[in-house]
């Protein structure tokens, strides 16, 4: 097959932190490749220096055999090169077309009209659907991704770069993507997507290459391979890829939530009419599209969120079940004392629940300094906690005081959960605990939610991988529109199933049983 | 009565003049995502190159010219105060130092600068004059401004410079929301990332949309020196009060360049307020109350402030990336 690019030697680094050495990577014209790798393996920053977004330290970029300079996202279009960002790059205030007709090339009339009506020819011929006068803010995450994949198409790319573009998308939006992709795959086109989901690489991809802190480990043919040998060479060693999960023992009912309904500061309703029942030693998944009221759902149980009037959250301390406590109207300091804990991660990961200018010990001490009798706050137990946390959790961390925001992203994470974990709550709730985690330190989260769960916690999984969810949860509650659209057994139900009832409201009926 | 509530017209256009042209250039330099707090500074540095090379030019040659006199001080005024744009684009774009702290330093600077030349100006005395460049900035329309009585009184008996802002605002709002390089522009001020990733020159847009929005706000600063004072230097404060106003005008229009007229004349009748609205209404007012009813304005737009963020239209909101350096390779 013909060279579309090749990557030779290609090594950069940041500070002193290698993120690519020595690569070499041939892509070919007409293939879908996956590029697989940990997080922090460097898969983004490879593809990035094609994009023109990073220029290499050395080694070089080739074309149809003649070396290239990429030095900018321009040179990179003019090279017929296009990379669909993670976080996309799009203006809201502005319109599709505005977006589209963004830096494109001088010499050409501006002529808002006319890129609309070329946009659209490009809709219709790889079956897009989309508003070309909606302004942005307005759109799904899914419409967004569209809008980026046409914007790229628009200025005639051959080589298209998805970093994780499954992310963020529900199974269904992920075929469509999946349908798109061939069919670009069709037009003669190369698409190289970034990802560390196997099953996505091994559904779409003809070709995988992989990549293992910085270092290209190799490549095979996506016919040959499968989860474990990918797996492998990810992480460089044999790990197990089940899931434990332990029968539940003995549940007693923690929560029992009723009737709730939350509004929006705009008075839009999130939640409508959320009822369930949260028991220990059991992990209870909530599953969804990702906005579709699961943060206001944990900060209502979390006392951070105010509720309609109807509703009612009771709280079955141990030693207290009989006599439970109602949760809503509730300082959060009292919920959470009282051992209802939440970890939630945002997309940015710091926005809530560390401070990242602090270092561990800081961060620790966010949920003790009003502890002791002392009028000076007490240093020495968070400094304890901290370095055990980074001891049993394998935090990489320079020092203990070192800010978070200077730690990757899984150990900033570590910090998080683990610290939530390290008060021994009755209730655990944690929300995308995994986010953008690579495979290993998933595992090791997952190991400790199961802990928790045998030692009796009460935990509460807000996940966005389905395949997790169904292997790491007992029940699985679906959360549509702000509706509980069906709770199911993990064990039986199948991620269809899930999947339909995330993007699907079923009648009434259900909703009020 | 009708000659009172003219007068207040008389007074309050050419008022806002002076911070449309403090505003138009703040919108320029906002919508490219910086937030300049030195347009009082930068509107001392203005008015006071386009005072001082007026002034020499008057009093150095035999026979000055009109014409000439407007255009050396112009060209000076632009110069300054795009001078002071560049020391904060150095600042703020190279250097990445923060912007509140770069502009309000930048106040301090053109105030300081200004009224340190101008003491060898002053040479002793309180006030200095440029009667020649006032005649020629203040020289209202042969014709217009007499033939049709009320209605040349109101709205033709300003000198050119009222007239070449309107223009401005239009020219602006067209280059903003019609062109490439305004959608560029925009774009820089909203997601820079995004800017940059579509192969816009980020830093470029920046340094350029904020020297040339100085030398814009710049122009209010020879204004008020010049024609709406007479071209009378003095040691005060008042271009400083003016400088707040326009940035305060710059949130009242939302950003929006054809607000920033109406929102002027309509800061200039506020501003006024105290002196006419009595006499229009026959009563008088003690002197403390007239600076409280002075303050009109500053309230007025912060009720703008309120009634945009209640409202929650993204159209409305400051560009989303006012005040944040960006730095392509940050991770």
């Amino acid at each position: 097959m013909e060279c579309a690019i090749q990557l030779k030697h290609v090594t950069k680094t940041f500070g002193s932190v290698v993120a690519n050495k020595d690569v070499s990577l041939d892509i070919y014209k007409g293939e879908i490749l996956s590029l697989l790798g940990e997080n922090g393996s460097g898969k983004t920053t490879l593809l990035n220096m094609i994009a023109g977004i990073y220029y290499p330290d050395s080694g070089e970029v080739l074309m149809g055999g003649q070396p290239i300079e990429i030095r900018s996202p321009k040179d990179a279009y003019a090279h017929g090169i296009g990379m669909i960002h993670q976080h996309f790059k799009l203006v809201d205030v502005f319109t599709a077309t505005e977006n589209i007709a963004l830096g494109l090339d001088k010499r050409e009339k501006f002529d808002l009209k006319a890129v609309k009506k070329k946009a659209q020819a490009i809709c219709e011929k790889y079956h897009f659907d989309m508003d070309f006068d909606q302004k942005v803010y307005s759109m799904s995450v899914s419409q967004k991704q569209t809008l980026e994949i046409i914007k790229v198409l628009y200025r005639g790319a051959d080589i298209l770069i998805l970093d994780e573009p499954t992310a963020v998308l529900t199974p269904q939006e992920t075929d469509k993507l999946f349908e798109v992709i061939r069919n670009m795959k069709k037009d003669g086109k190369s698409v190289i997507i970034i990802t560390h989901k196997l099953h996505e690489v091994l559904a779409i991809s003809d070709r995988v290459c992989i990549l293992r802190k910085g270092e290209y480990v190799g490549e095979v043919q996506t016919k040959d391979a499968d989860e474990k040998v990918l797996t492998e060479m990810m992480v460089g060693r044999k790990v197990t890829l089940n899931i434990n999960r332990p029968e539940p023992k003995n549940p007693i009912k923690r929560l029992e939530v009723r009737h709730l309904n939350v509004k929006s500061p705009d008075g839009v309703a999130v939640l409508k009419d959320v009822s369930f029942d949260a028991y220990s030693g059991e992990i209870l998944g909530i599953a969804g599209v990702s906005g579709n009221g699961q943060r206001e759902l944990l900060e209502s149980i979390a006392g951070l969120q105010a509720v309609e009037a109807g509703g009612s959250i009771l709280y079955f301390n141990e030693g207290k079940e009989t006599t439970p406590m109602e949760v809503v109207g509730k300082n959060p300091r009292i919920i959470r004392n009282a051992g209802i804990h939440m970890s939630f991660v945002p997309e940015d990961r710091l926005g809530m629940g560390l401070v990242g200018s602090m270092g561990m010990i800081g961060n620790m001490m966010l949920k003790s300094y009003d502890s002791g009798k002392s009028f000076l706050a007490d240093r020495t137990k968070p400094k304890d906690l901290a370095e055990q946390i980074k001891k049993e959790l394998q935090v990489v961390t320079p020092d203990i005081n070192t800010p978070v925001s200077r730690l990757s992203g899984g150990n900033v994470q570590k910090v998080l959960v683990g610290r939530e974990i390290a008060a021994a709550p009755v209730v655990l709730m944690t929300a995308y605990a995994v986010r953008g985690l690579d495979i290993n330190t998933s595992y090791t989260i997952y190991d400790l939610l199961n802990q928790q769960k045998e030692k009796g916690v009460a935990v509460i999984y807000v996940g966005e991988d389905l395949d997790v969810l169904l292997a790491l949860c007992d029940k699985i509650m679906v959360l549509c529109s702000g509706q509980v659209n069906g709770i199911v057994d993990a064990r039986t139900t199948t991620k269809e199933e899930i999947g339909l009832l995330m993007t699907k409201l079923k009648k009434e009926e259900t909703a009020n049983e | 009565m009708d000659s009172s509530l003219i007068a207040w017209i008389i007074r309050a256009i050419p008022f806002g003049t002076i911070i449309m042209y403090g505003a138009m250039g703040e919108i320029m330099t906002e919508k490219a995502g910086n937030l300049n707090l030195g347009v009082p500074g930068i509107m001392y540095l203005g008015g006071f190159a386009g005072f001082a090379s007026a002034f020499f030019y008057e009093n150095s040659v035999a026979d000055p010219n009109k014409f000439l006199c407007i255009l050396i001080s112009l060209t000076c005024c632009i110069l300054a105060s795009m001078l002071g744009g560049l020391i904060f684009s150095f600042l703020t774009i190279t250097l990445r130092a923060n912007q509140n702290v770069t502009g309000l330093a930048l106040t301090t600077f053109g105030m300081g600068v200004a009224n340190f030349f101008g003491v060898f100006i002053l040479n002793g005395k309180s006030y200095s004059a440029a009667p020649l460049a006032n005649s020629a900035y203040s020289a209202k329309i042969p014709g217009l401004s007499t033939s049709f009585g009320v209605v040349s009184e109101t709205l033709f008996s300003y000198g050119f410079l009222v007239y070449v802002a309107i223009v401005i605002a239009v020219i602006l709002h067209l280059f903003l929301n019609r062109t490439r390089v305004g959608l560029n522009l925009r774009a820089v001020g909203e997601n820079p990332a995004t800017a940059d990733a579509a192969g816009i020159n980020v830093t470029r847009y920046k340094y350029l949309a904020t020297c040339v929005g100085a030398g814009l706000s710049g122009i209010g600063g020879l204004y008020y020196v010049l024609d709406y004072n007479r071209g009378i230097w003095a040691t005060t404060g008042q271009i400083e009060a003016l400088g707040w106003l326009a940035v305060a005008l710059v949130i009242f229009t939302t950003w929006r360049p054809l607000n920033a007229i109406w929102g002027a004349y309509l800061f200039g009748t506020l501003y006024w307020l105290y002196q006419f609205l009595p006499s229009l209404l026959g009563f008088t007012v003690a002197s403390y109350v007239t600076d409280l009813i002075q303050m009109v304005p500053y309230v007025v737009t912060i009720i703008v402030l309120i009634v945009t963020s209640l409202r929650k239209k993204k159209e409305n909101q400051p560009p989303a990336h006012l005040g944040l350096a960006y730095f392509r390779e940050e991770r």
